[in-house]
C-alpha cells in the first residue's frame, strides 16, 4: 500500500472517529439527547442547507450550548497534537513537546498578568490576546537566544527553551502570590480548561489553524529527511536553517492559539503523535494529518469526562491522569527503539 | 550523468585555494586539486588532516573562507542545497540512525533534490530508486526497518540512497570505517563497480592499503594542505608518509594483489637510519619473522637476517627495511658460503632471534649456526615437532639450542631481546625479573608512577 493510501485511509477512520466523537458527545450532558437528533441538529445548523425539525431547546442546547465547546475541543486537541508532532520530529526526540520552546509558559505569563496585575494592557488585549502575543513573543526570544550566526542548533534550542520555561515559572509563581482574591481564576487558567466557550473563541482558532496546518503538512516531507539529522538533510537538497525557522515559527503560533483561549493542556501534544507513530510510523506524510485528527478525538473525549462527573474538573487534569497511564502502556507494550 | 556528454577524463570537480576554517582555527589551507570525472580518488592523511571538512565543504554544507569549489563548472557555495544536492551526492559517515524508516522510504529521500514541493513522485523517481536497490543489491531489504540492518547493509542503503539523488559526483566519508574486513572490501568494490558506470567517487579513506588497492587517485592531506595527489604509487612513499603522518612507514608491493602497501612502524625511528642499541641476527622464513624485523628495526638496533630464500616474505621485509640479509636463490637450501656468511653475522651479533620457522633441509644449517650465539631468543608458538620436516637430527640441534636459550612467546620478543643484548638475563627461568628490569631501564620514554607524582 502506497503512503498516499494509506494516509487516505488513516484519516478517513480517524475522521469517522472524530464525528462519532464529537456527536456521543454533543448528546451527554445534563440533559441526555440521542445521537440522531444530535446529527440533526447539527445538519441543520447556520450554514449547513438541511432543515431537520428537532425542537427549538434541543437546537440550542446543542449547537449553542455544547457545540462551540466541543468544537474547540476538537480544534484546540488538532492544534496541539500538529504542534507536538512537529516538535518531536524537528528535535528528533520523542519526548519533546509542543511548548518545548517555552510557547506555554509564555502565554501562561501573559495570561496571569492580565488577571492578577491591576492595570490593563496596551491596545486594548484582552487575556486571550495577551496570552497569544506572550506566547509568540517568548518562542521568538528563545529562538534569538539559541541563534548564532545564522544557526540554531536544536540542542541549544532545547536548553534555551528549559532555561527560559523555568525562568517564566518563576515569573507566574510571584505573579500568583500577589495574586489575592484572583486565584482561583488563575489556577483554574493554567490547569488548561474548556469551560464557558462561545462561537467567538472558537473563531479566532478556527481561521489560523487551517492555514498553518496546511503549511507543515506541505513540509511534511522535508521533516522525514531532517529526521535523518541536519547535516544529511542539507546533503539531500534541503535548506535546513530555513525549514527549521518556518516549521517552529508555525507550529509556535498554532500552540500559542490553543493555549491562549484555554490554557495549558498538557500531555495531547506529547502522547497522541508519539501513541500515532507507534501505530502508522515515523513518516510525517501520514504521521501529520492522523495525529492532528486523533488529538481532536482525544481533546472531545476527554472533555467530554471533565464536564460529565458532578463537578466540573480542568481537562488538563483528565488529559493527565488518562495520557500518562496510556502512554506508560504504549512503552510497555511495544518495542520502542526510537522515533 | 547530468550532462552526458561530460566524457570520462574531463575535470568535474576544480578546488581553487580553498580556505576553511573553525573560528581561529584554520582546517584547510590552500587546498587546491582537479578531479577528473569517472575516477575513484581516495582522500588519505592523518586524523586531523582536513578530509572530512574538504567533502563537507565540496557539498556545500561548509561554507569556504577563500577560494572555491565547482562542480560541473558551478560554484556549490551559489547554488541553493536543492541545486547542490543534484550534482553531489554524499554518504555520511555515522550510519547509526535512530528511527524507524523502512529502507525505501530512506532510498526515496534521495529524490527530494529532483521533487518540488507539491509535485508528485514522477515515473523518473521510480526508475532512479529501483536503479540505486538494483546497484546495490539492497531492494531484499526494502520494507525492513532501517534500524534491524547490520551496520555494512546500512552503509548499502545509504549509498542506495545517494545513487538515488542521479548526482555525477559521489562523495563518502570514512565508508569502511565501521565494517568488518569483508564488508571493507564489498564496500569498495562496489564504488569500483559505480565508477565505472559512470560516477565520480571521492571517498576520505582511513587504511591506506585499501585506498592504494581501490582507488585511481589518492589525495593525500596534510595539516590541510595537499600533500601529494596523484596515483597511489606516487602518493605512497615513505617520505611523503613520513611527513604527513609523523610515522615510520614502509612500502613495499603486496605480495598478492600487486597494489602498494604500506606498514606502519611502531616506534618513531625511520627506517635505515642509524642504529645505536645493539646488533640482532634474526634466523626466520615464510613470514614467521617479518614482524620482529620491524619491531627490532623500529626500536633501533642493527638487524641482519638469514639465511632467507629469495623471494620469500622474511627476505621482501628485511629488503624495504634496507637491513643487511644473507639470501640463497629460491627454493635452494643453505650452502656453505650463505653458512658462512650467517655464522659471521651471529658471531657479530649481541643476540639471536630465532622464529616460530618451519624446519627443513635446507635451512637446518641456520639453527646450527644460531646454536653458536651468545645469547639466544627463541620463539616458540607451535611445538617444534609440528614444524619439524627433518627428523630426529633436527630436533637434537633444536632441543641443544634450546636448552641455552630463552624461550618466549612473540609478544615478549622485545624485552626478551632487550634484556639479551643487555646481557642481562640468564639461560635459566628466573630470567624473568632481570629482562623486565632491563626494558624498562632502556624504555625510559615510560614514564614512571614517581615522575607522574611529581
Amino acid at each position: 500500500m502506497t503512503i498516499r493510501s494509506r494516509t487516505v485511509a488513516w484519516s478517513g477512520a480517524l475522521s469517522a472517529l472524530l464525528a462519532v466523537a464529537v456527536v456521543a458527545s454533543a448528546g451527554m450532558g445534563s440533559v441526555s439527547i440521542p445521537p440522531a437528533t444530535v446529527a440533526k441538529a447539527l445538519l441543520s445548523a447556520d450554514p449547513l442547507p438541511f432543515a431537520f425539525d428537532v425542537g427549538r431547546t434541543n437546537r440550542i442546547i446543542v449547537v449553542n450550548v455544547r457545540m462551540p465547546r466541543i468544537a474547540l475541543a476538537a480544534l484546540v486537541g488538532f492544534a496541539l497534537a500538529t504542534a507536538g508532532t512537529v516538535m518531536q520530529g524537528f528535535f528528533r526526540n520523542p519526548m519533546a513537546d509542543p511548548s518545548i520552546v517555552g510557547v506555554s509558559s509564555g502565554a501562561a505569563v501573559g495570561a496571569v498578568a492580565t488577571i492578577v496585575l491591576p492595570f490593563a494592557f496596551p491596545f486594548g488585549l484582552e487575556l486571550q490576546g495577551a496570552a497569544f502575543v506572550s506566547a509568540v513573543v517568548t518562542a521568538f526570544a528563545v529562538y534569538l537566544i539559541a541563534t548564532e550566526d545564522g544557526r540554531t542548533p536544536t540542542a541549544t534550542l532545547l536548553l534555551a527553551g528549559v532555561a527560559v520555561q523555568t525562568f517564566l515559572g518563576a515569573v507566574i509563581s510571584l505573579l500568583l502570590l500577589h495574586s489575592g482574591m484572583s486565584i482561583r481564576r488563575v489556577v483554574y487558567w493554567l490547569m488548561g480548561h474548556l469551560g464557558g466557550t462561545t462561537w467567538a473563541e472558537v473563531r479566532v482558532i478556527a481561521l489560523v489553524l487551517p492555514p498553518l496546518f496546511l503549511l507543515l503538512l506541505a513540509y511534511a516531507r522535508d521533516l522525514n529527511v531532517l529526521l535523518l539529522g541536519e547535516e544529511d538533510a542539507h546533503a539531500l537538497g534541503i535548506e535546513v536553517e530555513r525549514t527549521k525557522r518556518l516549521l517552529l515559527a508555525a507550529s509556535s503560533v498554532v500552540t500559542a492559539a490553543a493555549v491562549a483561549v484555554t490554557g495549558v493542556i498538557g500531555f495531547v501534544g506529547l502522547i497522541v503523535p508519539h501513541g500515532m507513530r507507534l501505530l502508522v510510523g515515523p513518516d510525517h506524510r501520514i504521521l501529520l494529518p492522523t495525529s492532528a485528527l486523533a488529538g481532536a478525538s482525544f481533546l472531545v473525549a476527554t472533555d467530554t469526562l471533565a464536564r460529565s462527573g458532578s463537578a466540573e474538573i480542568p481537562v488538563g487534569i483528565v488529559t493527565a491522569t488518562l495520557g500518562a497511564p496510556f502512554f506508560l502502556y504504549l512503552l510497555r507494550s511495544r518495542e520502542v527503539t526510537g522515533l | 550523468m547530468n550532462d552526458p556528454d561530460r566524457g570520462a577524463g574531463e575535470p568535474l570537480v576544480e578546488i581553487r585555494d580553498l580556505d576553511v576554517g573553525f573560528g581561529e582555527t584554520t582546517v584547510l589551507d590552500g587546498v587546491d586539486a582537479t578531479i577528473d570525472s569517472g575516477r575513484f580518488v581516495g582522500l588519505v592523511g592523518p586524523n586531523g588532516a582536513g578530509k572530512t571538512t574538504l567533502l563537507r565543504t565540496i557539498n556545500g554544507t561548509l561554507a569556504p573562507d577563500a577560494g572555491s569549489v565547482t562542480v560541473e563548472g558551478r560554484r556549490i557555495q551559489e547554488l541553493s542545497s536543492k541545486a547542490a544536492s543534484r550534482l553531489v551526492a554524499t554518504v555520511p559517515q555515522d550510519t547509526a540512525v535512530a528511527f524507524e524508516f523502512d529502507v525505501r522510504t530512506v532510498v526515496e529521500m534521495g529524490r527530494n533534490p529532483h521533487r518540488s514541493r507539491f509535485g508528485g513522485w514522477r515515473e523518473a523517481d521510480s526508475e532512479a530508486v529501483e536503479r540505486a536497490f538494483e546497484w546495490t543489491d539492497t531492494e531484499q531489504f526494502a520494507d525492513r526497518a532501517v534500524s534491524t540492518l547490520s551496520g555494512g547493509e546500512r552503509q548499502r542503503v545509504l549509498l542506495a540512497r545517494a545513487l538515488a539523488q542521479e548526482s555525477p559526483l559521489l562523495l563518502l566519508d570514512e565508508p569502511t570505517a565501521s565494517l568488518d574486513i569483508n564488508h571493507q572490501v564489498r564496500t569498495l568494490e562496489l564504488v569500483r563497480t559505480l565508477v565505472a558506470r559512470g560516477k565520480t567517487a571521492v571517498a576520505a579513506i582511513h587504511d591506506l592499503n585499501l585506498a592504494a588497492q581501490y582507488c585511481d587517485e589518492l589525495l593525500l592531506l596534510a595539516d590541510g594542505e595537499v600533500a601529494a595527489f596523484g596515483p597511489p604509487a606516487s602518493v605512497l612513499t615513505e617520505d611523503a608518509l613520513g611527513d604527513a603522518f609523523g610515522a615510520n612507514a614502509v612500502v613495499s608491493r603486496h605480495p598478492v594483489t600487486g597494489s602498494v602497501y604500506v606498514t606502519a612502524l611502531p616506534e618513531g625511528r625511520r627506517a635505515g637510519g642509524e642504529a645505536d642499541r645493539g646488533r640482532v641476527h634474526v634466523v626466520g622464513g615464510g613470514g614467521t619473522a617479518a614482524r620482529y624485523l620491524y619491531v627490532l628495526d623500529a626500536a633501533g638496533y642493527a638487524v641482519s637476517a638469514g639465511a632467507l630464500n629469495e623471494g620469500d616474505t622474511d627476505a621482501e621485509a628485511a629488503r624495504s627495511l634496507a637491513l643487511d640479509v644473507v639470501t640463497v636463490d629460491p627454493f635452494a637450501g643453505v650452502d656453505a658460503a650463505a653458512r658462512d656468511a650467517v655464522e659471521q653475522r651471529v658471531d657479530a651479533a649481541d643476540c639471536v632471534l630465532v622464529a616460530d620457522v618451519e624446519v627443513g633441509t635446507g635451512n637446518l644449517p641456520n639453527l646450527r649456526a644460531a646454536a653458536n650465539a651468545e645469547h639466544v631468543v627463541l620463539v616458540e608458538d607451535r611445538p617444534f615437532a609440528e614444524r619439524n620436516y627433518v627428523g630426529s637430527e633436527a630436533r637434537r640441534v633444536y632441543e641443544s639450542l634450546r636448552s641455552r636459550a630463552r624461550v618466549v612467546e612473540p609478544p615478549d620478543v622485545p624485552s626478551a631481546v632487550a634484556a639479551a643484548v643487555s646481557g642481562g638475563y640468564a639461560t635459566t627461568a628466573d630470567g624473568d625479573d632481570a629482562a623486565t628490569t632491563a626494558t624498562d631501564a632502556a624504555d625510559d620514554r615510560v614514564a614512571r608512577p614517581s615522575d607522574v607524582q611529581e
